[in-house]
């Protein structure tokens, strides 16, 4: 009976090894609840611009790709951990998270931060301002508006439901994520000065990945060259400025 | 017919709405909660029944290990439990698994904030696809549970053996029957009676407590009723609609108040049969109310 339990687990053990020799799949992680950069569409599939840039630049670094999503709050201790490989999440570059893991090439501009409110609102910046928690926009309320209360939510779509139900005065949010909402509703708009925070969206990867860092951003940087990552950006991000 | 689902009004529409692959994601969730149900109920009850038996047992440390399952498991708060030990564990068989099948690579296991084993230790390999990660990830999710629920539903037992008259295994001994006799022929079987209500309890707080699974990554369907009803624009579907999260999540109300209440009726009649022919209060109402 030892005998065979211990086959059993040498057995599950190696199990793995020859497929394992063929190692180059990345695992690809997204919030998928993050319109433009990422979502779910119609067909439970991710969708959005970094879906289209994420396969993109797989084929450029000739990487096999698959593609996850996980919750944004778990985001970062699940790449550390090794669940995934890379995080591409509309995850802007900041010194905090530098510290924790490394960024690719940026693969935007710094996206203008901007308020959005009711329509005929006004100004309103002292008042509640919801964000999605763990954000750069979140950070910024607690740090830099000393009149303003920060309303934290799991997910930037129900930061914006907290506005349209009168929980929180404005929110605090990616321009380029808030504009295509105004758009479809009457009721809401943008409101008061942009700000710019944040030093634009790369990927995230592992500290000790240095190889795959590597090939990512030569990948990011022959996308800029050609221009087809400044397409993408000007198909998906309303507003925000090309390289 | 779902073509061009703008052009739909009414009915239609919202048969097409409701029949998009996104939706089917949420149909199959429910089917992930009930296996979670059908696979972690027995096997609690399994690693309950362990941990009662040994904190019972007459060897020492074996019923140390009992007790000690028992109260350490049941004083951690279920959240920090969930993710906490989740993390561990898949990390643990990770790293087994890393000193089995790659001793020779070089630097630790741990560099700076990250966590590296070699490709080959990977708990599923990096190159399955998807469905082995979130088979994985349930599987998981199960362990978690029973491990949980398996403290709570020990201590139910330990205390339901323990309720057993003692006339009954007197008698049982004065039979001749080994110790281990006893402990199978009568006191397990008669155990069931006084384990019932506290199990039951169980049962229905294990059915509340599915949405964890949400904590653990997995997509259930408290994952695909935010999903589903968070407001979308024009943009990125072809069926736009504003705040719908209280109709999915009423939905869900709806699920759970049935299932509990079915589980209600089911465990009524079990405990109807256990208590025929017993010596309690209820047992002896039961046979009054026959004669």
């Amino acid at each position: 009976m030892k005998k065979l339990i211990l086959s059993a687990a040498v057995l599950a053990l190696t199990a793995g090894l020859a497929m394992a020799e063929s190692h180059t799949t990345v695992r690809l992680a997204t919030e998928g609840a993050y319109p433009p950069y990422n979502f779910i569409n119609d067909k439970g599939e991710v969708d959005g611009f970094e879906r289209e840039l994420g396969d993109e630049l797989c084929k450029r670094a000739e990487l096999t790709c698959t593609w996850s999503t996980n919750e944004w709050d778990s985001i970062i201790p699940n790449l550390v951990s090794g669940n995934y490989d890379v995080i591409i999440a509309g995850m802007s570059i900041t010194e905090e998270r530098s510290q924790v893991i490394s960024f690719s090439e940026p693969y935007t501009q710094p996206d203008p931060s901007a308020f959005m409110t009711k329509a005929g609102a006004g100004d309103v910046m002292s008042g509640t301002i919801a964000a999605q928690s763990g954000t750069i926009q979140a950070a910024y309320v607690t740090a830099d508006m000393p009149g303003a209360t920060l309303l934290e939510f799991a997910t930037a779509d129900e930061s914006v439901a907290a506005v349209k139900n009168g929980e929180a005065d404005a929110v605090l949010a990616d321009k380029a994520t808030l504009v295509p909402i105004v758009e479809a509703d009457s009721e809401l708009a943008i409101s008061g000065d942009e700000v710019l925070i944040g030093g634009g969206v790369g990927l995230g990867m592992r500290q000790s990945d240095t190889e795959l860092k590597a090939k990512f951003d030569a990948a990011i940087e022959s996308m800029k060259a050609d221009g087809s990552l400044n397409a993408l950006i000007t198909k998906w991000l309303p507003g925000a400025a090309t390289f | 017919m779902c073509s061009d689902p703008s052009a739909l009004h009414g009915f239609s529409w919202l048969a097409c709405y409701l029949t998009t692959a996104k939706h089917m994601g949420l149909y199959w969730s429910f089917g992930t909660v009930l296996l979670l149900l059908a696979i972690t109920a027995p096997t609690a009850l399994l690693f309950g029944f362990g941990g009662a038996s040994a904190a019972r047992s007459r060897f020492a440390p074996l019923r140390w290990f009992g007790k000690a399952y028992i109260a350490l498991v049941r004083g951690v708060p279920d959240i920090a439990f969930f993710l906490f030990f989740v993390i561990a564990l898949d990390q643990g068989i990770e790293y087994v698994r890393h000193l089995f099948l790659c001793p020779s690579t070089d630097g630790p296991v741990r560099q700076g904030n990250d966590f590296i084993v070699c490709a080959a230790a990977k708990m599923p390999l990096g190159n399955s696809p998807q469905w082995v990660h979130e088979t994985y990830g349930f599987s998981l999710a199960v362990i978690t549970f029973a491990i949980v629920y398996g403290a709570f539903a020990a201590n139910v037992l330990f205390g339901a053996m323990t309720a057993v008259p003692r006339g009954q295994l007197e008698t049982a001994e004065a039979y001749g029957m080994s110790h281990r006799q006893t402990f199978w022929r009568v006191l397990v079987p008669q155990m069931w009676v006084y384990a019932l209500p506290g199990l039951s309890n169980l049962w229905m707080v294990l059915i509340k407590a599915t949405p964890l699974l949400f904590l653990l990554g997995v997509e259930d369907i408290v994952y695909w009723a935010r999903e589903l009803g968070g407001s979308k624009t024009p943009n990125y579907t072809d069926y736009p609609h504003g705040d719908w999260r209280m109709w999915y999540f009423f939905f869900l109300l709806v699920f759970y108040l049935s299932f509990t209440r079915l589980s209600e009726l089911v465990l009524n009649r079990i405990m109807a049969k256990l208590t025929f022919g017993q010596a309690t209060a209820a047992g002896e109402k039961q046979r009054r109310a026959a004669a």
